[in-house]
């Protein structure tokens, strides 16, 4: 599903609740908060947030948050007729805070428990206040953070659809290399996994990414089924991939018959994964435009097979 | 049709994924066997599965499954939900039996084709 990374409407979703987690309330709050002293009136504020461009702000004595006042108590007071009363009169006491260092996520669930529109930010250790945020502000870091992702996305995936093009040579290959641990199912299709996502950098067209990640994960599962590990080498060049996977497993005593749909050596737990019902090799033929064993029974396997790139050739 | 009709038609419950239920599927593919699902299933289908072990995540990533729907009640261990939480990919659970879901799928007009990769 992250196939191309492109933000999607669908991932850009879970790539946002993620960051929620990844960011820090730090990362996104105004560090230059405005703030006013108890002993100034309500009259007063009206120039502060006029002059600021905000609604509300934190009220602090000799460096120490006592309170917070929001415009809508400047309203209350002009309702009123107490424009005239002191702020420490008519602030908010018991004030909600978020710590610096808490992950957005905290901040988002805190607006939706309280309902307020802004919380003022302290330090962990010693309550220092060191910021303000608000929801805009989550939005915009978000924003921000999904932009310059985006962007470092775009840059890799243009560098390296374009490395043939940069290469002067009479001939390129791009040799990956995978390491296939044997008989451990958790790790299964990793390197299929890692293979899909390159290639898809690569700028490689999606069938054929398709094909090659089918390709490779039935030979990784081979190796993970029957050996006891292997290597998977895939050479990328301008018109052909190579897939080639190697083990030093049993070998296959019969390649024809193995080639046949159906036919299987496989125990029953490999069948209750899913696997092992012979259509593991028959399935890379598919996929693939030419298919080479070989293998020696107690040596192990060598399988080769190519996708090419230009479909018309 | 959409994950949501398939909630419903199948009154299946959302392992994960809860978020992606507007999402379109193109076709429904059914299987035990991961091995026919690479071979068969295309792009953006439904998988109807009875494993639940994280080979069927690796399968559905591998061919661009983006959901897949256990029968009979199942429900995959806490590592298989991690990875398709990982690889993006919605799990949901009907108590009905493989064919019934099938049927009722079918019928309220989900398509079915077979595609060959070459």
């Amino acid at each position: 599903m992250k196939k191309t990374v492109k933000l999607d409407k669908d991932t850009k979703y879970t790539k946002i609740q993620e960051l929620t987690y990844e960011l820090k309330v730090s990362n996104v709050m105004t560090n230059k908060v405005v703030t006013v002293t108890p002993g100034k009136t309500i009259y007063e504020l009206r120039e502060l947030f006029r002059t600021n461009r905000i609604s509300g702000t934190p009220v602090v004595d000799k460096g120490k948050l006592i309170g917070i006042i929001s415009i809508e108590d400047f309203i209350k007071c002009l309702a009123q007729g107490e424009m005239h009363t002191l702020i420490s009169e008519k602030m908010t006491k018991r004030v909600k805070t978020l710590y610096a260092d808490e992950p957005i996520i905290h901040a988002v669930r805190k607006f939706d428990q309280y309902g307020i529109g802004r919380f003022p930010v302290i330090e962990r250790e010693g309550g220092k206040l060191v910021g303000i945020i608000t929801k805009g502000d989550i939005i915009k870091g978000l924003l921000k953070k999904l932009e310059i992702e985006y962007h470092q996305e775009e840059i890799h995936r243009y560098r390296a659809s374009h490395i043939f093009e940069d290469i002067i040579a009479d001939s390129t290959s791009l040799i990956l290399k995978y390491n296939i641990v044997g008989k451990d199912f958790n790790k299964a299709g990793e390197c299929a996994s890692g293979l899909k996502k390159t290639f898809y950098r690569l700028g490689i067209q999606p069938d054929i990414v398709r094909r090659a990640a089918i390709a490779t994960y039935e030979a990784e599962m081979n190796i993970v089924v029957f050996t006891e590990g292997g290597r998977l080498t895939v050479s990328v060049e301008p018109q052909q991939i190579k897939i080639e996977a190697d083990d030093s497993g049993p070998g296959i005593p019969d390649i024809k018959q193995a080639m046949q749909p159906g036919f299987s050596t496989a125990s029953e737990w490999v069948r209750e994964l899913g696997f092992g019902a012979g259509m593991g090799l028959p399935n890379i033929k598919n996929c693939t435009d030419k298919i080479n064993i070989e293998s020696k029974v107690g040596k192990g396997t060598h399988l080769e097979t190519i996708i090419y790139l230009n479909n018309n050739a | 049709m959409t994950l949501k009709e398939i909630k419903k038609i199948l009154k299946a419950e959302v392992i994960i994924g809860e978020d992606y239920l507007s999402m379109e599927v193109k076709m429904g593919c059914a299987s035990d066997l991961m091995s026919d699902v690479l071979a068969y299933a295309k792009p953006d289908a439904l998988l109807l599965t009875g494993l639940t072990n994280s080979q069927v995540i690796r399968t559905a990533e591998i061919v661009d499954i983006r959901a897949v729907c256990f029968i009979r009640g199942k429900k995959p261990d806490e590592r298989t939900i991690k990875l398709a939480i990982e690889k993006n990919i919605v799990l949901l659970t009907t108590q009905m039996p493989m064919f019934e879901s099938c049927g009722r799928l079918y019928k309220n007009g989900l398509a079915s084709r077979l595609v060959k990769h070459k």
